[in-house]
């Protein structure tokens, strides 16, 4: 009985050493992730914030040498190609997703899919560029928002397909058989019930592709082109802020450089309101207590 | 009313493993049918035949005849059709996760385009009634998720979801083996009274639960059907050795 408690009076301490080290080695990982988005985001305020004015969000750039001028016109621009983004990318990409999970599992087609879902998640940005300039502005002969919209719609499908297929087989088999049993045909089953359980995981993925595209300056380059005045005509080329951004960051101009920074900041900014205000809607149609 | 259920020589297979062999059953209308039976045995087959449910599993496979009422259900109906007459509730309990109260129970019209709201507000208490949940409930019914009731009160809201169609027969896989003993007695309560409108075919591990609530007991032994009688019978005097060795514990 003695060398029983000498054992566990030792196993004890070192389980509680065991604990402190691995909860030690959990927290120091967790900053190691977030310190460089607080370190980006604070750099952004100190370098950004001070050029914020009312200008800023209300008009577009001014020549060089005039002084004054804002992005409201790239703000603009950034929002009506996301807008035709999503147009395309979230119902295609949720389709897709569908298909994947509910009607082509395992089959030929399916893993064709797949396949080439993951290889046009990994085709650079600029390739996504130079594919739609060949296929949309050349046959036009002119750039414009539309495909720049087209470009940035392709690069969400894959996200948003993937991530689809996967909350979708997240679903347990006991919720499809549920609606199975009550007489409900497949289709309605898969839209009404195991789309809508998955939907919350859905979500998340389109805000990430959302979000990704939303900072997207290379495939806009040979598409949406860029626009230093007021535009929202989808055939004519629009600014958008990362290209504005690009302009501004690479000019010899210490004033466009300081906008270039309050423009990434006010990127980021919206970017994460746009993420917030959606889940915020979207979490209100879905009860409390449902996991 | 419930509607009796005449099955001939019902041979079910997964792929090459052949599931059932040639069973014949005739399950009376309005009576409580339990089917008993070691794991593995065939009974829960035999019952997701009764609805078509097996043919969610791709490779599943039937030959023979089930006639239910005077529909045979594989020569004359489709699963949908099949499974609107035909309600189950499952072994774990089921209800929609994102739905509220009401949802769930309403969802299997709602889902076939119903949508006259005073009906439904009708249907949703009755069947809520029936199933003896609507006290605990009737508060919350918007407010709270099906998902967010105990493990005994989601069954007893799955068994109202699937009475809300109006079904003529109801299949129980299992329904109280994930419920304590409280739950449990309150499920059994509840078929006793819903065998008056509706015919119940319900598969269980407990042996004590068959005597209890069902009129006639079917045991099943590696696919095979090896002796169907009153439970009375079954339970007393069995006229197969395997069925009296199994209900008195001699293996199984």
């Amino acid at each position: 009985m003695a060398h029983r408690s000498n054992t566990s009076a030792a196993n004890r301490i070192w389980r509680t050493i065991a604990n402190h080290v691995a909860t030690g080695l959990a927290v120091v990982s967790t900053i190691l992730v977030v310190a460089p988005l607080v370190a980006i985001f604070v750099y952004l305020i100190y370098k950004g914030a001070s050029s914020l004015n009312f200008a800023f969000f209300t008009q577009a750039p001014k020549p060089v040498g005039e002084a004054g001028g804002g992005m409201a016109n790239s703000i603009l621009g950034s929002a009506i190609l996301l807008a035709v983004g999503s147009a395309i990318g979230v119902p295609i990409g949720i389709a897709g997703g569908i298909f994947l999970a509910e009607f082509g599992r395992g089959g030929r087609l399916a893993n064709t899919i797949r396949f080439t879902a993951d290889v046009l998640n990994g085709v650079p940005s600029i390739v996504m560029g130079i594919a739609v300039y060949s296929l949309i502005v050349l046959p036009q002969k002119h750039f414009s928002a539309l495909s720049g919209g087209v470009a940035l719609g392709i690069m969400m499908i894959p996200t948003i397909t993937r991530t689809t297929e996967e909350m979708l087989l997240m679903v347990p088999h006991a919720i499809r058989e549920a609606a199975l049993g009550l007489g409900v045909p497949n289709w309605r089953s898969v839209l009404a019930i195991t789309l809508k359980t998955a939907s919350p995981g859905i979500i998340t993925g389109c805000m990430l592709a959302f979000a990704r595209v939303a900072g997207e300056t290379a495939p806009l380059l040979f598409t949406a082109f860029g626009n230093q005045f007021w535009s929202a005509n989808l055939n004519e080329p629009i600014a958008a802020l990362p290209l504005q951004i690009f302009i501004y960051a690479i000019s010899p101009y210490d004033e466009w450089h300081r906008l270039a920074w309050a423009g990434a900041l006010v990127l980021i900014a919206l970017i994460v309101v746009a993420v917030s205000l959606v889940r915020y809607v979207a979490s209100r149609g879905i009860l409390k207590g449902a996991n | 009313m419930g509607v009796g259920i005449q099955v001939t020589d019902l041979n079910a297979w997964y792929g090459a493993n052949h599931a059932l062999l040639g069973i014949n059953m005739n399950i009376p209308a309005n009576h409580v049918t339990a089917l008993i039976g070691p794991s593995g045995c065939g009974k829960s087959t035999f019952v997701r035949c009764l609805n078509r449910m097996h043919e969610t599993n791709a490779t599943a496979r039937v030959s023979g005849e089930v006639r239910i009422g005077d529909v045979d259900i594989y020569a004359e109906a489709s699963p949908v059709e099949i499974r609107r007459r035909v309600g189950m509730v499952f072994q774990r309990p089921n209800p929609f996760p994102t739905m509220s109260i009401y949802d769930n129970v309403a969802s299997g019209l709602r889902l076939n385009g119903f949508r006259n709201k005073g009906v439904l507000d009708e249907v949703v208490e009755r069947s809520l009634q029936s199933s003896a949940l609507w006290d605990e409930v009737k508060d919350d019914l918007h407010k709270k998720s099906g998902a967010s009731l105990s493990g005994g009160q989601q069954q007893r809201l799955c068994i109202a979801r699937a009475l809300a169609v109006d079904p003529e027969v109801l299949l129980m896989d299992e329904p109280a083996s994930a419920l304590d003993p409280v739950s449990t007695a309150k499920i059994e309560d509840l078929i006793f009274q819903l065998k008056s409108q509706y015919t119940i075919v319900i598969v269980t591990h407990n042996m004590q639960q068959a005597a209890r609530v069902a009129e006639t007991t079917g045991f099943f032994l590696m696919g095979k059907l090896v002796e169907f009688d009153s439970t009375h019978k079954i339970f007393t005097n069995p006229t197969d050795k395997r069925t009296e060795d199994y209900i008195t514990g001699r293996f199984g």
